[in-house]
């Protein structure tokens, strides 16, 4: 047991997967012990990585945008247009979905790039499995949705319009408002972040153990279970396939969330 | 291991202040970038494309509005043009009658003419045949008579008398045959 601990402290071994798979080395050694540690990782790489792509290729794909678009301005315009179309418009109507679709296409965007990594050969880890990155989206959508709330109808009239339910009988009133107080204002961030969070975390956990666990079998000395080893890396390659699902899912729901939040806060005064 | 793996297991839900950073700065690069050159540029892309459409149904409906005027038009004009046609046919056939009647008059004047001036030649002609055939028919009957008579009855009154009467009934013969012819 030392043993094994003493090895998966150093990262020498793989197997079985845990929460160390998802501590990634500095590239720069020396500023492991410095502010800038952590900065500078496979996971921030996929970051920026994530971010340059999404910016060049709109800036290249919209450079001249035409009233019959080209294939790139196409391809463009619907990725915007999905989420403009089936998440903005339709929960907001046209005056206010067109306003927020430019948030909620790039939330969308970057959470199905960053996602992406997961199941990308030779990075295989999504940044989005580090609290870190769901959290400041988390909390984006959450103070996103509080100021529209807000602006529309005042602070008093938000927070009741959000902590008192319509229709329901006043003596339930001291039990209801600290529910939805609770479940409105503040665990909304929490559930988006944490979601998208366990998602990925455990897709990439869950590749870890067919993958690693299929070459943990070939290095084993018995024939028999090294010959096992073939289906361990065929549901490693289901798993990816069930993965890109969850990829897409996950940044649907949270988009899709987001929306419904901003939406709410929206809502006129029943 | 198993204190460590429960430290860790908490560990993953506090977030690393470094990423936090950088996933702030790279998202908000992201938003500032695509909120701002990109999706806008989109929308009116759209509503350029909208207008597009609408403009070229709005340019269809009016080229077929003035194809129905022109077309009205034209069926218009055809209508006059019949109608033209057809007073100018009236016209001509009237016109045609006229003729017709003009020179049927005139010919039939023409050939009362004709048939007046044959009669009133033929009437002429008989008048001078009727005067040249008296004076002829006296001479030759006096001739005659001298032939036959003159040697023995010269002189005679009864003879002139008998000439006269000869001459007379001459006379009426010519105007019977004339009258009956």
């Amino acid at each position: 047991m030392t043993d094994s601990a003493i090895v998966l402290a150093e990262g020498e071994s793989h197997f079985p997967p845990g929460i160390h798979s998802f501590d990634f080395r500095d590239w720069f050694t020396g500023l492991s012990d410095t502010a800038l540690a952590h900065m500078f990782t496979t996971i921030t790489f996929a970051v920026w990585a994530s971010v340059a792509i999404l910016i060049v290729f709109f800036l290249w794909a919209y450079r001249k945008p035409q009233i019959v678009p080209t294939k790139k301005q196409w391809i463009a315009e619907s990725a915007y247009g999905f989420i403009r179309n089936t998440v903005a418009i339709d929960q907001m109507g046209k005056k206010e979905g067109v306003k927020f679709a430019p948030y909620l296409a790039t939330l969308f965007l970057f959470i199905l790039i960053m996602n992406f990594w997961a199941i990308v050969p030779g990075v295989q880890v999504s940044p989005m499995s580090h609290i870190a990155f769901p959290a400041v989206l988390g909390v984006l959508s959450w103070i996103i949705y509080n100021v529209v709330g807000i602006k529309k109808h005042g602070f008093i009239g938000y927070l009741k319009l959000t902590c008192v339910p319509p229709g329901a009988p006043w003596f339930i009133y001291p039990l209801l408002i600290p529910i939805e107080f609770l479940q409105n204002l503040i665990l909304r961030p929490v559930t988006l972040a944490l979601r998208l969070f366990a998602n990925m975390f455990a897709g990439h956990l869950i590749l870890l153990v067919f993958i690693l666990g299929g070459f943990e079998m070939l290095n084993s000395g018995n024939i028999f279970i090294q010959g096992l080893s073939v289906f361990s890396f065929a549901m490693g390659i289901a798993m990816t396939l069930f993965e890109l699902i969850v990829i897409l899912l996950q940044a649907y729901v949270f988009t899709l969330l987001t929306g419904m939040y901003i939406q709410g806060s929206l809502a006129d005064e029943h | 291991m198993i204190l460590a793996a429960e430290e860790g297991g908490a560990q993953i839900l506090f977030p690393i202040w470094q990423e936090i950073l950088v996933g702030a700065i790279a998202f908000g690069l992201l938003c500032f970038v695509l909120m701002k050159f990109v999706f806008p540029m989109m929308e009116k892309t759209f509503e350029a494309r909208v207008d597009a459409i609408e403009g070229g149904i709005e340019r269809a409906e009016r080229a077929q509005e003035e194809a129905n005027q022109t077309l009205e038009e034209y069926r218009r004009k055809l209508a006059a043009a019949q109608e033209e046609a057809a007073a100018i046919r009236d016209e001509a056939r009237a016109d045609a009658v006229a003729a017709k009647e003009e020179i049927l008059v005139s010919a039939r004047e023409e050939a009362n003419r004709v048939i007046a001036a044959g009669h009133a030649q033929i009437e002429a002609s008989r008048q001078q045949l009727v005067r040249e055939l008296r004076s002829e028919v006296g001479n030759l009957a006096v001739d005659l008579a001298g032939k036959i008579i003159g040697q023995r009855l010269a002189g005679d009154a009864d003879t002139a008398a008998t000439v006269d009467q000869f001459l007379s009934q001459i006379a009426d013969d010519t105007a019977e045959t004339s009258g009956a012819r």
